[in-house]
Parts: C-alpha cells; sequence; structure tokens
C-alpha cells in the first residue's frame, strides 16, 4: 500500500513539472513575458529592472527554471487589476469555490445515486423512465441556461431566494463559509443546484449501469438464494459494488466542478475563483490567469492522486498481498 | 459497398423502433430546414443594424412593431426580431457545432489511429497527452484558448476543436488497438500492404460506430460549449449574435421581467441540443453488444 | 408420494427472447425423499441448471415459470410472493453455485457476507453471528475461521472459496441443498475432496441434496439416485446402481460409452453424434431421436414416461431387460 502510494505521489510529481512547462511555454515563451509580467504602461525604468529580476535576457531554460523557483515559493506576481499578490487573491477567492462545488457534487451524489440505483434495478418502470428523462435533460440542457431559469423562477417571479452574491458568511477556522447560516445556505441552495445537475445526471447514469449488472450476476443470485432481502442486496452488496466507480468520478468531477464554476459564479455573481477568471480573461489580468491555470493543475493532479488511493481503499483486491 | 447499404437498412430499421429517436430525428431536420431557409422565413436581416429601431426595443411577444409585422417572440434591447435573431442564430449554433465537431473527429481519430497503428514512442507520448487532456475539463480549456487567441469565428473553432478532439482520439484509439490484436490486421502486416491501406480498409472502418456515437454527443456539446462561452461574452463578435449571446444580452433584463429576450433563444439551443443527444443515445443502444439480446 | 420432502411436477420454465420461446424445462417432474441424494445430470442445454433455479424461483426475466408445481413438504412454492420464497430460501432450501469466484461479493468481508446470511433468516447481534459463521466455517474445514473472516474472498483459493458458499448454504441447516456443478470450477484434486465432505455434511445433518453435473461420473460416486435430463425433459431416472449398469435410454447408453473409465485402452472415445438441438424450436416428437441410432418412425411421437418399479423412461425403444 506504502509502495503504492509513494509511485502514485510521483507519477503526480512528474505530471506537475510537465504541466508547468507547457503552461511556461504557452503564456510566457510564446507571448512577450512582460505583457505578463507587468502592465503595459509600465515606465521604461520599471521594464528595464523586471527584465533584470526575471532573467529574460537570459536564455530560455534559464528562464523557466526562475519561473519554477518563483512559483514554488508561492511568487505568481502581482494582479494589474486588484493591486495585490495574485496567490493572495486566489486563496481569498478559493474558499467560496470550494464550498459551492462540494454543495454540488455532494448533493448530486447523494440524490442520484440512489435514483440511479433504482432505475437500474426497475428499468422499465415509469419512475427509472422519468429518472432517465431527467438525466438526459441534465446532460443536454447548458448549464448557463439552467441558471437563468432558476433565477427567473425562484428569484424573480416567485421571491424565494436571493439572485446572486454570497449573502453573509461566518468564520470556521479563519475561512468565510455560508452554511453555517440560514441567509447563507439561502444564498448558496439556487447556485449550488445549479451546478449539481450536470454531475447529478452522470451519478444517475452511473449508479443505474452499475446497478443494472450487478443485479445479474451470480453474486446477486446467491445472495438471494441464501434469502437475502431486496433492500439488503441493493444496500449491502450493489450499493458496495458500484461505490468503486462512483467515488472515482465523485473525485475527478469535483475538479471538473470547480471549472465549471465558471460559468455559475458569473451567473449567480458568486465571488468564487471561476468568477475571478473570466474577470481576469475579459481585463488582460494574465499573472492570475497563469497562478490560475497552474493552481487548477495541481488541484486535479491531487485529486487523481486521492481518487487513486482511495479506490484502493475501496476495492480490496487492490491493496494487495495475502491475509487480512 | 451493398453490405454497407444493407446495414444502414438494419440500423434503420432498428432505430425506427424508438418512437422518442425518431421524433428527435425528425426535429432536428426541421430545425435544419429553418436554419437553412432563415434569409427566407426571417421578417427581418437581425445583422443589418440600419433596419433596427430602438423604438421597437425590448417589446414582448406579440408586439406589431414600427415596421409593421407582429413580433412573434418579441424584440431584444437593440429592437431585433427576436424569431429572426434566433433563425440566424441557429444557423451559426449549427456551423460551429458541425465545423467544430467534425474538425475535432478528423484530428482526433487520426492522432488516435495513428498512436494505435505505429505504437512505440509515439503511441506513449500521443495518448498520454490526450488522457491528461482528458482530465482537464473542456469548458477550461476552451476558456483559456479563446483568452489567448483572441475572438472571431476561426479562434473559436480552433479553441472547441482543441478541447474536444481528445474523447475521439481516445475512442477511436481503444478501438483500433482492440482490432489491431486481431489476426487479420496481423495477417494484413505481414503481408505486404501499405500502411494507407491497412489503416483506411481495416482499421478506420471498424473504429467508425464508436466514433459515430462520440461525433453525435460532441457535435451537441460543440453547440453548448459555444453557447456558454459566447454567454461569458467570450464567443464570436457582437454583430453576429449566437444564440449564447442573445440569451447573454437578455440576462441583464430578466430581472425586471422582461424574460423572452433570454428564454426564447435558450428554447431553441435547448430543443436542438436535447434532439441530438437522444438520437445519440438510441444509436448508441444499438451499438452497444451488452443490451442486445 | 405425501411422504416425499419436495414434489416436483410438470415444471415448465420457459424463457421469452426476442428469437422467440426457448423451452429450458418442459415438463419434469421428480421427487426427493429427506436426506436424499438426487444426481441431476445432463449437458449444459438440457434444462438441470433451470430446473434447480425454478425450485428456487429465481428465474431472471425474460425467464418465467409458466406451469407446473413445486411443493416442499406440501407448501407449494410457486404460488409464494417474494417474501414468502425469501423465507424459503437459504432457511429451508439453500444454493451452492458454480463459480465461487462469481458468487461471493468481491468488496465484502467473509464475514460480513455470512452475517447478511444469518440475519436474513434471524435477529441476532453481530457477535452471535460471527460466531455462528465461525463455527459454521470449521465445520466445512476451515482452519482457524474466526481469524479468516475479516478476510475477502480474492485472498483464498478456489477450493476454501467454495467452502465458504457451503458454510452459508449450511447456515440454517435447510432441509434441502440445491448444488450446481459446484466442483467443476475446481482443480480436479479439490473436487473429490469436497465432494466427499459435502456428503458428509448432508448425511450428518439430514440434509436432501440435489447435486446437478453433467459429469456423470462425479454424480454417480455420490448420488442414491440419478435423474438423466435432455432437452428439457427427464429422460431416464432411478437408483444409480440400476441406471449405470443396466440404462434403459439411448442417451444414457451414449453418455456411459462416453465415459473414460468404460473405454478399453487403445480405442477411441465413442461419442454421442451431433448436437443438442434448439431449445428454440424442438422437435415434435423425441427431441433425441435426430441422434439416435435406434429412432424409427414411432419417434416423430412424443414418449410417454414408463415406469418399472422405482425406474422410469421417456422411450419407445429402450435398452435392456425393458424391450
Amino acid at each position: 500500500m506504502l509502495g503504492f502510494v509513494i509511485g502514485r505521489c510521483l507519477q503526480a510529481l512528474v505530471v506537475m513539472l510537465v504541466m508547468s512547462l507547457v503552461v511556461f511555454t504557452g503564456v510566457y515563451a510564446i507571448g512577450n513575458p512582460l505583457d505578463i509580467l507587468i502592465p503595459p504602461e509600465a515606465p521604461q525604468d520599471i521594464r528595464e529592472a523586471t527584465i533584470a529580476r526575471f532573467g529574460l535576457d537570459r536564455p530560455i531554460w534559464e528562464q523557466y527554471l526562475y519561473f519554477l523557483l518563483n512559483v514554488l515559493q508561492g511568487d505568481f506576481g502581482r494582479s494589474f487589476i486588484y493591486n495585490m499578490p495574485v496567490l493572495t487573491l486566489i486563496l481569498s477567492r478559493l474558499p467560496a469555490t470550494l464550498e459551492l462545488a462540494l454543495a454540488a457534487v455532494l448533493g448530486a451524489t447523494l440524490i442520484g445515486v440512489p435514483l440511479g440505483i433504482y432505475a437500474g434495478y426497475r428499468p422499465t418502470s415509469v419512475a427509472a423512465r422519468l429518472i432517465m428523462g431527467l438525466s438526459i435533460l441534465g446532460f443536454s440542457v447548458p448549464t448557463f441556461w439552467v441558471g437563468l431559469i432558476l433565477i427567473l423562477a425562484f428569484a424573480v417571479s416567485l421571491g424565494w431566494l436571493p439572485a446572486g452574491g454570497r449573502g453573509p458568511t461566518v468564520l470556521l477556522f479563519g475561512v468565510p463559509w455560508s452554511f453555517t447560516s440560514l441567509e447563507g445556505l439561502s444564498h448558496l441552495l439556487l447556485p449550488a443546484l445549479n451546478l449539481s445537475l450536470f454531475k447529478l445526471a452522470m451519478m444517475i447514469r452511473l449508479a443505474r449501469a452499475g446497478t443494472r449488472e450487478i443485479i445479474l450476476t451470480d453474486t446477486v443470485k446467491f445472495a438471494r438464494a441464501a434469502g437475502i432481502s431486496e433492500a439488503t442486496i441493493l444496500r449491502r452488496h450493489v450499493l458496495k459494488l458500484i461505490s468503486i466507480p462512483i467515488v472515482t468520478v465523485f473525485g475527478l468531477e469535483f475538479g471538473s466542478t470547480l471549472a465549471f464554476a465558471v460559468v455559475t459564479e458569473t451567473i449567480f455573481s458568486w465571488p468564487g475563483l471561476g468568477k475571478l477568471i473570466i474577470d481576469s480573461i475579459t481585463s488582460l489580468d494574465r499573472p492570475v490567469m497563469v497562478a490560475y491555470l497552474i493552481l487548477i493543475a495541481a488541484l486535479f493532479v491531487t485529486i487523481n492522486l486521492l481518487v487513486d488511493i482511495s479506490y484502493a481503499a475501496l476495492d480490496p483486491r487492490l491493496r494487495g498481498g495475502r491475509g487480512a | 459497398m451493398s453490405g454497407f447499404m444493407e446495414q444502414l437498412r438494419a440500423f434503420w430499421v432498428e432505430f425506427r423502433e424508438s418512437g422518442i429517436a425518431v421524433a428527435a430525428l425528425f426535429v432536428i431536420a426541421l430545425i435544419l430546414v429553418l436554419a437553412l431557409l432563415a434569409p427566407v422565413i426571417a421578417p427581418q436581416d437581425p445583422y443589418d443594424l440600419t433596419g433596427l429601431s430602438l423604438r421597437d426595443a425590448r417589446r414582448p411577444p406579440g408586439h406589431v412593431g414600427s415596421a409593421g409585422y407582429m413580433h412573434l417572440l418579441g424584440t431584444d434591447a437593440q429592437g431585433r426580431d427576436l424569431f429572426s435573431a434566433i433563425l440566424y442564430g441557429l444557423r451559426i449554433s449549427i456551423q460551429m457545432g458541425l465545423a467544430a465537431g467534425l474538425a475535432a473527429l478528423l484530428l482526433g481519430a487520426s492522432v488516435g489511429l495513428a498512436a494505435a497503428y505505429f505504437g512505440g514512442r509515439f503511441e506513449t507520448f500521443a495518448m498520454r497527452i490526450v488522457d491528461l487532456q482528458l482530465s482537464f475539463p473542456a469548458i477550461l480549456l476552451a476558456l483559456i484558448l479563446v483568452a489567448l487567441l483572441g475572438q472571431g469565428k476561426a479562434q473559436l473553432i480552433a479553441a472547441l476543436v482543441a478541447a474536444q478532439y481528445a474523447y475521439f482520439a481516445r475512442t477511436a484509439y481503444g478501438a483500433a488497438k482492440a482490432e489491431r490484436r486481431k489476426d487479420y490486421i496481423e495477417a494484413a502486416v505481414a503481408t505486404p500492404l501499405s500502411d494507407k491501406r491497412i489503416l483506411f480498409r481495416h482499421l478506420l472502418p471498424n473504429c467508425m460506430p464508436p466514433l459515430i456515437v462520440v461525433a453525435t454527443v460532441q457535435i451537441a456539446n460543440s453547440i453548448a460549449l459555444e453557447a456558454t462561452l459566447s454567454f461569458l461574452g467570450l464567443g464570436l463578435p457582437v454583430t453576429e449574435p449566437s444564440l449564447g449571446m442573445l440569451i447573454s444580452n437578455g440576462f441583464q433584463y430578466m430581472m425586471s421581467g422582461r424574460y423572452w429576450i433570454s428564454v426564447y433563444p435558450g428554447v431553441a439551443l435547448i430543443i436542438l441540443i436535447v434532439a441530438i443527444n437522444l438520437v445519440g443515445d438510441q444509436i448508441r443502444d444499438q451499438f452497444n453488444p451488452r443490451l442486445r439480446r | 408420494m405425501s411422504g416425499m420432502l419436495l414434489e416436483i411436477e410438470n415444471l415448465h420454465t420457459h424463457f421469452l427472447t426476442r428469437a422467440g420461446v426457448v423451452q429450458a424445462v418442459n415438463g419434469v417432474s421428480f421427487t426427493l425423499a429427506r436426506g436424499e441424494i438426487l444426481g441431476l445430470v445432463g449437458e449444459s442445454g438440457s434444462g438441470k441448471t433451470v430446473t434447480g433455479f425454478s425450485i428456487l424461483g429465481l428465474i431472471d426475466p425474460p425467464g418465467r415459470i409458466v406451469e407446473g408445481s413445486v411443493r416442499l413438504d406440501g407448501l407449494e412454492l410457486t404460488s409464494l410472493d417474494q417474501e414468502g420464497l425469501r423465507q424459503v430460501r437459504g432457511k429451508r432450501i439453500s444454493m451452492v453455485f458454480q463459480d465461487p469466484m462469481m458468487t461471493l461479493n468481491p468488496v465484502l468481508s467473509i464475514g460480513e457476507q455470512m452475517l447478511l446470511a444469518v440475519r436474513a433468516h434471524e435477529r441476532i447481534t453481530r457477535r452471535a453471528g460471527l460466531e455462528r459463521a465461525a463455527a459454521v466455517l470449521t465445520r466445512v474445514g476451515i482452519p482457524e475461521a474466526a481469524t479468516r473472516l475479516s478476510a475477502y474472498p480474492h485472498q483464498f483459493s478456489g477450493g476454501m472459496r467454495q467452502r465458504v458458499a457451503i458454510a452459508i448454504a449450511l447456515l440454517h441447516r435447510p432441509e434441502v441443498i440445491i448444488a450446481d456443478e459446484p466442483t467443476t470450477a475446481l482443480d480436479v484434486s479439490i473436487q473429490a475432496q469436497i465432494l466427499h465432505e459435502v456428503r458428509e455434511l448432508a448425511r450428518e445433518s439430514g440434509t436432501a441434496l440435489i447435486w446437478i453435473s453433467h459429469d456423470l461420473a462425479t454424480v454417480s460416486s455420490l448420488a442414491d439416485r440419478l435423474i438423466v435430463m435432455y432437452a428439457g425433459r427427464v429422460v431416464e431416472q432411478g437408483p444409480v446402481a440400476e441406471v449405470l449398469s443396466d440404462p434403459r435410454h439411448p442417451y444414457t447408453d451414449g453418455l456411459l460409452a462416453s465415459l473414460p473409465a468404460n473405454a478399453r485402452p487403445g480405442e477411441v472415445l465413442r461419442q454421442i453424434p451431433g448436437n443438442t438441438p434448439s431449445l428454440l424450436d424442438l422437435p415434435e416428437g423425441c427431441a433425441f431421436a435426430p441422434r439416435c441410432a435406434r429412432a424409427s418412425t414411432i419417434c416423430a411421437t412424443a414418449p410417454q414416461l414408463t415406469h418399472s418399479g422405482p425406474r422410469s423412461w421417456r422411450c419407445h425403444h429402450p435398452l435392456g431387460a425393458g424391450a
């Protein structure tokens, strides 16, 4: 198990190195690096100082090392727009996005898995067809449009929930959260629902496909022959067996949920990373873009790593070795 | 090629059994005709800014405008007839979806097939990149490319292709790799047939079914992605509003109850995407040997 | 016949597929006495496995019992609802399947799976349930059973896994165990061992056993009585010794002749010519006629069951004394 974890960590490190190289060549080497480091209207002496400081007159591989060294020290430069260190800026926006994405993925799993299991268990029932219809809609309808409709329905027409913003937050371990207050929850509900619909559709499909296959196996037949009730078979045998692909997807989708948050945050003016990156793209705040890319990549690699490890924890066959 | 026609016929017979899929196919055909005939059907040319009047701006559905005809679905903030704008917007959406989807199919299938056929370092390298890209959300990739490349049709298509080719590459690679192991390809490699012949006569036909399934899904995804990018203000220029941009422009008026500017273009978009996905679902089920009885 | 533990009468189990109706079991009748060991023999597709599953109502759609009755001590199983059937399964009638790789859940520990089976029929604490499980594991010959409870199926060998499955079947001391080719997937040396052990366990607890197999040699070393099935029908049945030494049905004869033990050295093994018929469109008359050397025009009509003492057969041209 330990060797497995160490191996995966090394792999993750290599991937991060490759990503940093790609981002470096993509943003630094192809464009004019000066555009990224200082605003275009900066005076000549600052330009020269920057060139010297970042070694832009040096060979390319040396520049890459500089870049890497700075990144490792957490120095991504300063945002032109917000005029503060990029890392500080991003870290201040991260909790809002994490909270939103977590609420969305968790909600999608808790609702989607039971629905999917049911749809797989009774595939020809009316309820199963309704569930599958819902999942096709969830897959097809673009997130941004669902967001609009949610606002139109629940904020504009009914007036039940706020149309945007994060509302008041409560500090917990020094980080602001919404879910700890009712007011905060009311702000969280619509964006989280919006963000979760696609994941919900995915969880339904995954759980349904898994259940359909497992329900036909000898494992289930043997359990039935032993007199184990259908409910117990679904709860213990089937759920445990489909939990492996579901945890994988949960993890991987958590990453892509952070990315999709770009859309949801824009619609609901949710002050998270997604809104930050859209703002920085439209205002050409390049240091923020670079930092966002590297951090998202790092996040993805970490998530993949965690998924691999929890995979091994869930499937005893992957742990290797005989004897308990 | 009569064998192919026969397969197609058998496919259609099974396809016909699903009423929903047939209805979806009909809807797609209808939308295609509407989009093609947009200049004939639409009461107004939405790109002709001189024909717009601010007096007609933000009128509800059913309003009879200054030009003397009724705005079936209302007008937008510039006084555009929404029905016309939607027809033209559908044209753009379909254009972008098809162009990006097919280009991604070509690029992805080439990469996947080549990796499976040539093997070695190229295979490892190409598929590593593909896998890395697959774990990265398409929307993010497209977002960054648009930001780097700038706005415009060609740039947008490039971004969509770059974000989506990996799905085709993975699919073609998987199918070709499975096919490559079969005896007859081994035999074909051993006999002095040209690489081209093996690739196009043997490997490609066997990758086609899964590629077709992915293509239908990805065309729908391209359309949705383009709309999303346009909605975020990173899509096409404002002078030729796509559906996403129409929705985006209407967003700010929704809070004051002028829902139609956003909602109707959205409905058109969703009907198109859902229809394509329904057809894609049916094709997928038909190609899936596990669901066969 | 009221003294019989299990009575199966005119059982028909069909599968309604897209291609047509597959008549997997087509009018099967037999009985099982308390403590009796019955061998159910036939080629794959003869309906022997479907018969076993039909007894417990474990036929998945598109399959269905369309006709016939299965009575356990007078209780009609075919008309029970889901819950009624569940109470019989594992409690009064258990099953052991062919491949222990496929039957045990790979992601649940052995103890957990056995606990589920115990709790299916008894309200019992986790601790007491696990103790029960360990006791039964010891009975089926698993050493250090208590410590093995936390192990997972992949940590056991094939033979050990099948012992776990047998232990699960034995948990509630059922009246009948249906074993569907339980040794086929195992090594030959383990096969004999398990065969022997199962017989002992059945004798010990007075459990009746239905041993389903395609392997006539294995079954005959174990069973008291033999039933030979062909194309969804019982073609011959009787006490093992009599059927083996003096078969009536040409199919039984063919099966016996193809056993390696019955061949003379240097002689090519005799095979029954032809293949099992498709169950989709069975011939009107005797299903074996197309492969039978003794077939005549009368075989185009379905032969009825002929009884003679403890034996019966379904043939127009039986071999041996019955001719």
